[in-house]
């Protein structure tokens, strides 16, 4: 069968936050380029975040991108690379202020300059007291800022691939990335994308847990893709669980809300944070808020029927307030808790909510993995942004309002490097005569299959042993028998078998080909958070608990290190965090208490 | 947990093997923790893996699952299950060709909505900082930038229907005063200009089931009013 062969000088996969930023500077570098999107563009998870993005304009009080880099490096217990945070803490005015440009609409202070908001973790004076860093618009930042990227494309002129889903990396014998192979959903037409630079930004994986924050479509298709073609997972065991999903239906409610003044309460009404983070309280680092709750649940301090949530209260604050900073939150409480927050308080759980771990990258972008002994080798062609790359700048926790810096950051320095690398003037390299040949049995499996396993128990069997296995606090005894149970799992999801075989818009064959990228994910997870025997940021073990050698059961001696998944053999190599930042001293490690 | 049955009448067609659509009656168990419409589409996928939507968010920003529910156009997402008559009737959003199920294709849609020229123009040579704008000045814009382009609207207006083609519809016009409403924005004169013609905005005659369906709580057929003010008063 001879399949179509687009040529293209950029691939971009993804069309959420980060792709959309590279793609702006690829367009308007006059690169030809290729934006393929599972969904239409607006309709990315980016579209999702609510409460800021963050920069130190000061535009409220005084602040300055070293205290955003200090919060960055404390937040990430330390495992975050120090080169990668500076670029991105220093970065953060100006693709803000770029994002102001474009249209996006951002609320104003009454001097007209962008309105900034408190967040998690977010300190002046190198970890003093809460400063006012996460710019807004109301509680729809994620979708102002998207559709305000969306917007700068079309301008540009950007051409799209809507309702394309990415099937496989191709790389050439020297391991170069030479392109991607793709399906028109419409159609079920495969077609070969071949390109000098493929950047991958396919968002989050959060769909490997059974409750979680996360859409539908965040099915790590990146991470599967580069784990089919030999490329190292990053720190997969870092998932961060949001404090306040809706108790059930696991709806964000964002951070914002006790940004603009609320607090967390448990059964007797208490305001429990301040027995666990007596100086930030409620506006903790979310790796320790959600450790709190949790705890508050497990002693019986939960509240309704079953005592297996906390409750989220706004009712002491305006509610002007609340219908100007959080409107959309109004909506979500009605909508997905049956609960009006101006006059009652949310009940909210730790819900699985964003991926710390991912593709392995550089500040630039550029994707990095072991060769002949370098740790650190790029991989030509290739480059991840926002949350399928680990660059790494969130360590072991990622700070609330961090999210959406990454993708503007790092979607810019990846189409930055595709830009620079592309001006070099070389030619494609060549397609291996066989580029399709492991998506095409992919699809001629599912359309052929007999007897194999339901997508839909399988990613349920999945999601369960992920929740009960490598949840917020982890147990050595449970992390293994996870293990084995993914492993299990990984077996059906290589044996699925779907109803539908229709050519058009087959959602029964997308679902399948996603579990295939999901089960990459979940067994880089479980197999990487068994092999690390400490607790740090938001891999908290029972058998590395809090004493006096290792205050929060943090080890740096044997494991300040990031983790390597390979999935080819599901082996794990190391390789030491970068603590060297580009211009100031090393942020030295130290106790993480807030 | 309390099981319950919810009974549908989904409009199915799969151009692969179907000559025609038909109506299908299927039903589907649910449980207390399944609180919308789209939970139980999912059950019911899970059951019937060919059926065919669009989903992504399930909580109301995205704009995917957009479809025809007992006769009035809405979020799968957002609509309750409590109080929801049956059987549900589902079908797909009426006006754009559909492609197969409840999946339409949203071409026509998207090229109207691209004909305002959906984004901020401003010639000035940008500043070093954010450009300013008073509180009051981007309140302007609330109602306007939330928009979630679910095609909710566009879909339920005959003017749309009968002239997909030649009239903008309301989801495009509800963006085109969000430009205009800008204190930002340059350009108000180029895009009255673009709408001034006898169909792109004038065929909107306020029939305001734009309105009635908006998941978001929009009024496009207000803007429209506003976009219509302003080229009278050009005029004069």
């Amino acid at each position: 069968m001879s399949i179509p062969v687009l040529k293209f000088d950029a691939v971009i996969v993804g069309a959420g936050g980060a792709g959309l930023r590279s793609a702006i500077q690829l367009s308007e570098a006059g690169q030809k380029t290729a934006v393929l999107s599972k969904v239409f563009p607006t309709r990315s998870h980016t579209v999702a975040a609510q409460g800021g993005v963050a920069a130190s304009l000061g535009n409220s009080e005084e602040d300055h991108w070293h205290w955003h880099m200090y919060d960055t490096v404390k937040g990430s217990d330390w495992l975050g690379d120090q080169d990668a945070i500076e670029f991105m803490c220093r970065k953060a005015n100006e693709v803000v202020v770029e994002l102001e440009h474009y249209g996006m609409p951002f609320d104003r202070l009454d001097n007209g300059k962008i309105y900034q908001r408190p967040f998690g973790g977010h300190m002046s004076n190198f970890g003093e007291k809460p400063v006012r860093r996460s710019c807004a618009a109301a509680d729809r930042t994620g979708h102002a800022m998207l559709h305000a990227m969306y917007q700068r494309n079309v301008k540009a002129n950007t051409q799209f691939f809507v309702e394309w889903m990415a099937l496989d990396l191709i790389r050439d014998s020297e391991g170069a990335v030479v392109g991607v192979t793709a399906m028109e959903m419409e159609t079920g037409q495969v077609v070969i994308f071949h390109a000098k630079a493929v950047i991958f930004a396919t968002g989050g994986s959060g769909r490997i847990y059974y409750s979680s924050t996360n859409a539908f479509i965040n099915t790590g298709d990146g991470l599967g893709m580069a784990a089919r073609a030999g490329i190292p997972l990053e720190d997969m065991e870092f998932w961060q669980f949001h404090p306040t999903g809706v108790a059930g239906a696991g709806v964000l409610i964002t951070e914002g809300v006790r940004g603009e003044g609320g607090i967390l309460r448990n059964a007797s009404k208490e305001r429990f944070m301040e027995r666990y983070a007596p100086n930030a309280k409620d506006l903790a680092s979310r790796d320790v808020v959600s450790r709190a709750m949790a705890t508050e649940i497990k002693e019986g301090r939960g509240c309704g029927p079953n005592k297996d949530y906390v409750l989220l209260d706004i009712t002491h604050l305006d509610p002007a307030t609340i219908m100007k900073r959080l409107p959309g939150i109004r909506e979500i409480g009605i909508q997905f808790a049956g609960v009006d927050c101006i006059k009652e308080p949310l009940p909210v759980v730790p819900t699985c909510h964003y991926q710390m771990g991912g593709i392995p990258t550089n500040y630039s972008g550029r994707v990095v993995a072991p060769k002949n002994g370098e740790l650190r080798a790029e991989v030509p062609g290739f480059y991840a942004a926002g949350e399928c790359a680990c660059a790494s700048v969130h360590g072991a926790n990622r700070l609330g309002t961090n999210s959406l810096l990454d993708l503007l950051v790092f979607g810019k320095s990846a189409g930055d490097s595709a830009v620079e690398d592309l001006k070099l003037g070389k030619a494609h390299r060549e397609l291996p005569a066989d580029a399709a040949a492991q998506s095409l049995a992919r699809i001629d499996a599912l359309n052929t299959r007999r007897g194999g396993a339901s997508v839909n128990e399988t990613r349920l069997a999945m999601q369960r042993t992920m929740q009960d296995h490598a949840g917020v606090f982890r147990f050595g005894d449970m992390l293994k028998q996870g293990v084995e149970k993914i492993l299990e799992v990984e077996k059906a999801a290589r044996q699925l078998e779907i109803g539908d075989k229709s050519l058009v818009w087959n959602t029964a064959r997308v679902e399948a080909l996603e579990m295939e990228n999901l089960i990459e994910v979940a067994k880089a997870t479980m197999i990487s958070a068994e092999a690390r025997k400490e607790s740090r940021g938001a891999h908290v073990r029972d058998d590395a608990p809090d004493t006096p050698e290792h205050p929060n059961g943090r080890d740096d001696e044997n494991w300040l290190k990031h983790t390597l998944f390979s999935p080819v053999d599901n082996t794990i190599t190391y390789k030491p965090v970068n603590m060297t930042p580009l211009s100031v001293e090393t942020i030295a490690l130290k106790t993480r208490s807030y | 947990m309390s099981q319950r049955t919810i009974h549908f009448k989904i409009y199915r067609y799969d151009p692969d093997k179907d000559a025609q659509p038909y109506m299908q009656d299927i039903s589907v168990e649910v449980d207390s923790t399944d609180r919308k419409l789209l939970d139980a589409l999912t059950k019911l996928k899970a059951k019937d893996d060919s059926i065919a939507y669009r989903r992504s968010c399930r909580e109301g920003v995205c704009g995917s699952d957009a479809m025809n529910i007992n006769g009035k156009n809405g979020l799968a997402c957002l609509t309750d299950l409590e109080g929801l008559p049956q059987p549900v009737v589902l079908r797909p959003l009426p006006g754009l060709p559909v492609i197969r199920d409840l999946i339409v294709d949203m071409t026509q849609f998207f090229k109207q909505y691209h004909s305002i020229k959906p984004y901020l123009i401003n010639n000035d040579p940008p500043p070093e900082r954010e450009r300013l704008q008073s509180p009051e000045d981007r309140e302007e814009l609330n109602g306007l930038y939330e928009c979630i382009l679910c095609a909710c609207c566009s879909t339920s207006c005959p003017s749309f229907w009968w002239n997909p083609d030649k009239f903008v519809g309301p989801a495009g016009l509800l963006a085109a005063y969000r430009f205009i409403a800008d204190t930002r924005d340059q350009a108000t004169n180029e895009r009255l200009d673009n709408l001034e013609d006898p169909y792109r905005l004038f065929r909107c005659h306020s029939i305001m089931n734009c309105v009635d369906v908006c998941p978001k709580g929009l009024n496009p057929t207000q803007a429209i009013g506003k976009i219509k003010d302003m080229m009278v008063k050009r005029m004069v």
